[in-house]
């Protein structure tokens, strides 16, 4: 019960500072800038890797290239990626920052974009250029919005990720919710600490909800099958 | 018309899947591509609307050669049902058979009007135009998927076994269907099938093809059954084929007593004959009676003068016990009896030409 009693107790020490709500390291500020980092990457990646998977998925040429980032996205370290681009481009700009979370979210949106595209039914596929649809219309019109669960969810999966690693972003002087953990530990200011990582778990829970409605939103009834009966 | 001139395809990986093959599909008429699995009936198709490419010979639509159209123009004018319908899931149903029009650059209005049509036609309830393609059945779904290749109304229609995957009386059903669309419509129809009978219920002429993509015979399906090319036809064809063959002799001239029939509680029976129809008031059948048993009825078949086939009047009469059938009008009055006599003279006549 103790670490419990504590654990609210820094809660309560960090969300109830008056500072802590204002000025540039308050927690507006701080929230804004993980959201812009996070977004930025998310963005980025998503702008390189869906309209790859597209292609990919669609022509059948280049799997190579989707299988290749599959594994380096699993090889990679997330940290050493971080910390080699600070020393390549050194810590003044946030692209050494955002280049390595932009390459850590490319694989999970890009394999999850080819798969969709891949697994639609060959029949449909078919049928769609049977009815005298062009090449482009029956990625526009018929596989993309079939396999649009599978790529929202390699969207999700790499946000998620980003919003997590962006708390590393800390470790290069960026700002960010990752300050709060990293600078807390260096001072031993627990309460800090425990309220930044709860502040980064809200922020990936929120995420998860605003993906879960743009799903909700953009996906046919046809496909996720969720319907009123009426 | 379609025509196929010496038409060969070689798959990249040496396959040769239809072999030289030449062949009519008239204007306005069903033709049957039938063979058994994997002698080429998909492949020679879908040459035809140019999923598929010929490797050497022709194909001609109305004298024209596809293979100077561009595909999805080509495909635009030529309606296609594949087996398992292949509607787009996330479209409702009316934008599903609003597919073609959309394309053509019809404005939403018209298409969705023309499509809600389309759905009535097929014999599709309006109401499930608004459903999407997972909350119909597999019967309803194909039935969406004919209505869509009409959308546009195209002369042409392709079906490769459109009617394969859905259960007996449902694929019945379908046929029937789709005899009565062809009456209104006279669409140039090329239809698919594994399946003898349904070939030669559809067909108004019939090709058979052999593995390897070679033509064994064509020919409409009272010839075909009654003069089969070879030993491959024959088997093809399988058993009763004399039997079958009833289906496409008329009852028209199948000659019938009208002495036969007594009203319902009228004594009557007095004839001498062994066996007496019952009829209600308003002409229809109630049950043969013996002339042995006059207190009890016994069951009667009935098929429909000039209407039916030679093989519903026979069947009719295998049901019942008086070896009679019973004919009727449109509307199921009874016009008189096809004595045992009757159906042997008629048989022996079918038997000669
Ligand atoms: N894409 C393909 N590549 C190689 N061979 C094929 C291909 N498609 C069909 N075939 C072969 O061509 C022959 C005819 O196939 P198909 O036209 O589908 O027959 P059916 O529709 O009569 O069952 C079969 O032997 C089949 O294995
Ligand atoms: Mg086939």
């Amino acid at each position: 019960m103790n670490w419990l009693l504590s654990f609210f107790g820094w809660l309560g020490e960090f969300f109830g500072d008056a500072d802590n709500w204002t000025g540039s390291g308050g927690i507006p500020a701080r929230l804004l800038e993980h959201l812009q980092f996070s977004a930025l990457a998310l963005v980025l990646a998503m702008l390189i890797a869906v309209p790859l998977g597209l292609l990919i998925g669609h022509t059948g040429r280049g799997e190579v290239i989707v299988v290749v980032s599959a594994n380096l996205a699993r090889a990679l370290p997330t940290l050493g990626l971080l910390v080699m681009f600070v020393l390549l481009l050194g810590a003044s700009s946030i692209w050494p920052v955002i280049i390595p979370l932009v390459l850590l979210s490319v694989p999970p949106i890009l394999v999850n974009t080819f798969e969709g595209i891949r697994g639609v039914d060959p029949e449909l596929r078919d049928a769609a250029y049977g009815m005298g649809l062009r090449g482009g219309q029956v990625l526009g019109r018929v596989l993309v919005p079939v396999a649009l669960p599978l790529i929202l969810l390699g969207c999700r999966l790499s946000a998620i990720q980003v919003v997590a690693t962006t708390t590393v972003a800390a470790y290069t002087g960026l700002g960010g919710l990752g300050r709060y953990v990293i600078d807390g530990y260096a001072t031993k200011d627990y309460a800090s600490v425990v309220g930044g990582s709860v502040l980064i778990v809200l922020f990936a829970l929120v995420v998860q909800v605003l993906f879960a409605l743009l799903q909700r939103v953009t996906v046919s009834p046809g496909v996720s099958r969720r319907l009123k009966v009426r | 018309m379609i025509t196929f001139e010496s038409v060969t395809k070689r798959y990249p990986d040496g396959t040769v899947a239809v072999d030289r093959l030449s062949l009519e599909a008239p204007t306005g008429e069903i033709t049957v591509l039938v063979g058994p699995s994997g002698c080429g009936k998909t492949t020679s198709l879908r040459m035809i609307n140019r999923m598929i490419d010929a490797t050497e010979g022709r194909i001609l639509l109305d004298g024209e050669p596809v293979q100077g159209i561009d595909p999805p123009t080509l495909r635009r004018g030529i309606g296609y049902v594949i087996q398992q319908a292949g509607l787009f899931p996330h479209r409702k149903i009316v934008d599903n058979v609003a597919t073609v029009p959309y394309l053509l650059g019809w404005d939403r209005k018209k298409a969705r009007g023309r499509a809600m049509e389309l759905l009535e036609r097929v014999g599709l309830d309006p109401a499930l135009a608004r459903r999407y393609p997972f909350q119909l059945s597999g019967g309803q779904q194909q039935r969406v998927g004919v209505a869509r290749a009409l959308a546009a109304d195209p002369p042409v229609l392709l079906m490769d076994e459109p009617f394969s995957a859905v259960d007996p009386i449902v694929r019945t059903n379908l046929q029937d269907e789709l005899l009565r669309l062809q009456s209104e419509l006279n669409k140039t129809i090329v239809f698919v099938t594994h399946d003898i009978d349904e070939a030669i219920k559809l067909g108004d002429r019939v090709a058979v093809l052999r593995v390897g993509g070679t033509l064994a015979q064509v020919a409409d399906p009272k010839t075909l059954l009654s003069e089969p090319a070879d030993d491959f036809v024959r088997e093809f064809l399988g058993h009763d084929r004399g039997i079958r063959r009833l289906q496409f002799v008329s009852t028209e001239a199948l000659r019938l007593r009208t002495d036969l029939t007594v009203p319902e509680g009228g004594a009557g029976g007095a004839s001498g004959e062994p066996w007496l129809l019952v009829v209600t008031g308003d002409g229809r059948p109630v049950g043969w009676r013996s002339g042995e048993r006059p207190g009890e009825l016994e069951p009667y078949g009935t098929f429909v003068h000039g209407r039916d086939s030679m093989r519903t009047a026979l069947d009719a009469a295998l049901l019942s016990p008086s070896g009679c059938a019973v004919a009727v009008d449109e509307e199921g009055r009874v016009v008189g009896v096809a004595t045992r006599r009757a159906l042997d003279e008629a048989l022996a006549e079918a038997a000669d030409g």
